[in-house]
Order: structure tokens, then sequence, then C-alpha cells
């Protein structure tokens, strides 16, 4: 049965609640995952354990968060997305929004959000 | 003096282990392992002097090598399992010298670059059960996740201290003593 936006949305939140111990009024659609609610690199695989376990799906390696696209030298040099990685990330990863990193493809800008966590398992769940 | 001193610490290398022995272990699954506590062991008197316990930590740990040994062997010892994350640690009661510690991991997920357990900490108290602690931990496969990093080829996680132990178990569960 296909789940609403918003059913989607509160089950993430309490995914990143057990995972990053924040609280839930924390998890806004725009916090980021690193910045704003402190994940650090090993909480992202338990990010994607509690993901599977809570929603019952298998998220494959490198598909919500491709770590390997970001270290990779011909798509990032110098600290920014070359035009050839933005096609590829985009392509990747339709679950981010890009308009920022359009206008300024600094590596930096490239964070995850609590929405594009809930975008991904939508389009997972509902496939 | 000084150098064979030093000799001898090179040659031998820490014995850090906190568990006794396993009680069950099933591949890929879970596994329980016993400690008993002694008063004879240094730690306990260290916390509370007069008032001998095992540290919470030291619980942990003991939880750690259990799960992480299931966790190495359901890759044929393959990977290096480190512990990366404590998720939960609940405490119930303390634990005491003369009390037989089980620990029981069982493996919730497992993947290419690592695992995630829960564990259940228990004593036996007057014949029954107690809860001890839930304890719930990641492991990283860190060959598998610490891009652009090396470590070193060979696996020192698993010294033979770990896997003796498992060869105790299977050892004695294949031969009733």
């Amino acid at each position: 049965m296909a789940m609403t936006r918003d059913e989607v949305y509160k089950k993430v939140q309490g995914v990143l609640v057990d995972a990053l111990g924040v609280d839930e009024e924390e998890v806004t659609p725009t916090a980021t995952l690193r910045e704003d609610l402190g994940a650090e690199s090993i909480d992202f695989l338990d990010i994607v354990f509690r993901l599977e376990k809570a929603f019952g799906i298998k998220i494959p390696r490198g598909e919500m968060f491709p770590e390997d696209l970001f270290t990779n030298a011909q798509y990032v040099q110098n600290g920014r997305i070359t035009p050839e990685g933005l096609v590829e990330m985009k392509k990747r990863m339709p679950h981010v929004d890009f308009s920022e990193l359009e206008k300024d493809p600094d590596i930096n800008k490239m964070q995850f959000t609590v929405d594009t966590v809930v975008n991904y398992i939508e389009s997972k769940v509902n496939a | 003096m000084a150098a064979l001193v030093t000799n001898h610490w090179q040659l031998i290398p820490m014995r850090w282990i906190w568990i006794d022995k396993f009680t069950e272990f099933t591949p890929k699954t879970s596994a329980t392992a016993v400690k008993n506590v002694s008063l004879a062991e240094e730690h306990l008197h260290d916390l509370f002097p007069a008032f001998p316990i095992v540290p919470h930590s030291l619980i942990v740990e003991g939880m750690a090598q259990t799960a992480g040994i299931l966790v190495g062997e359901a890759r044929n010892f393959a990977e290096k399992v480190i512990l990366a994350k404590i998720g939960k640690a609940t405490f119930h009661r303390l634990v005491r010298p003369g009390d037989t510690i089980t620990f029981s991991a069982k493996i919730d997920q497992l993947s290419e670059q690592g695992a995630s357990i829960t564990g259940t900490v228990t004593v036996t108290d007057n014949g029954a059960v107690a809860p001890v602690a839930d304890i719930e931990l990641m492991f990283s496969h860190i060959d598998q996740n610490m891009a652009g990093l090396r470590f070193p080829a060979h696996n020192f996680v698993f010294t033979e201290q770990f896997t003796d132990l498992l060869k105790t178990y299977r050892l004695s569960s294949a031969v009733p003593l």
C-alpha cells in the first residue's frame, strides 16, 4: 500500500531521533544531517540500517548516500563539483535538490537534509 | 634490564579478553557468552572503595566482544570489525563479585559495511534470571568504510585470544565433557 509523504516523514523523523539522539522538533524538513543534526560518518550506516528495518526495504550501498562520487577526482576538483560531476550526481541522486549547487558547485554545500531522506524513501516505498 | 622488560612486553600482547566462554553460537544469527566475576580482578576495587562492582563500561565491552566475534565469524574473520557506535545502553542492576554474567547478542542487520546487534545482559540471582542491561551496538567493517584510509593488512582485531574462544566452544559442543 502506498504511503503518503506525511507518513514517510513521521517515520523518518523517528529513525533520525533514535539514530542521532536529537529531539523530534529539531528534525525539520530543511535540517541538514551533518551540520544541524550532528551526524558523523558512522551515523549514515546506522541511518541506513534503521530505515531498512522501519520501512522493510533494502537500500543498496551507495544509492542514498553515494560517497564514492564525492571522492572521485573526475567529479570533484579543488573542492568544487565539475560540470561532469554535476550531471552524474543529478543522475545518481534524483532525491537531492541541486538548485543551490547549480549556482555555486562548492562541494561543502552538498548537504543531505531530512527532505532528501524523505524523498529517497518515498521513491522506494511507492515504487 | 629495561631493554629486557621492553622486549617482554613486545612479545606478549595485552590480554584483553572479557568473556570466559561461549555457551551458544549460531553463525550469522546469535551468540551467548558467560563471564564469571571474581573478587580477584583488580578493576573491581577501583570504582568505589569497599564496594566492588563491575563498571558499566566493562559490561558494554563484554557485549562488544561477544557480538564482535559473532559479526566477525559471519564473514570468516576477513573483515576488521570495529565497535563504531553504542546506540543504547540501559542498566537495571549492579554486577558484583561472585556473579556470572550472561551476554546474549543477536544480529539485527549485517551488510558489506557493517552490522548492528541487539544485546541483553543478565545475571542469575537466587536461581532467577535478573536483567542487568539492554545494549544496542553497531560495528563497522573499517576497510569498507574509511575511503582513502589504509589499515594494516593483517587482521589486528581478531587475535588468537578471540578466535580460540570460538574453537573451544566448537570443540566442547562436539565432544561433551
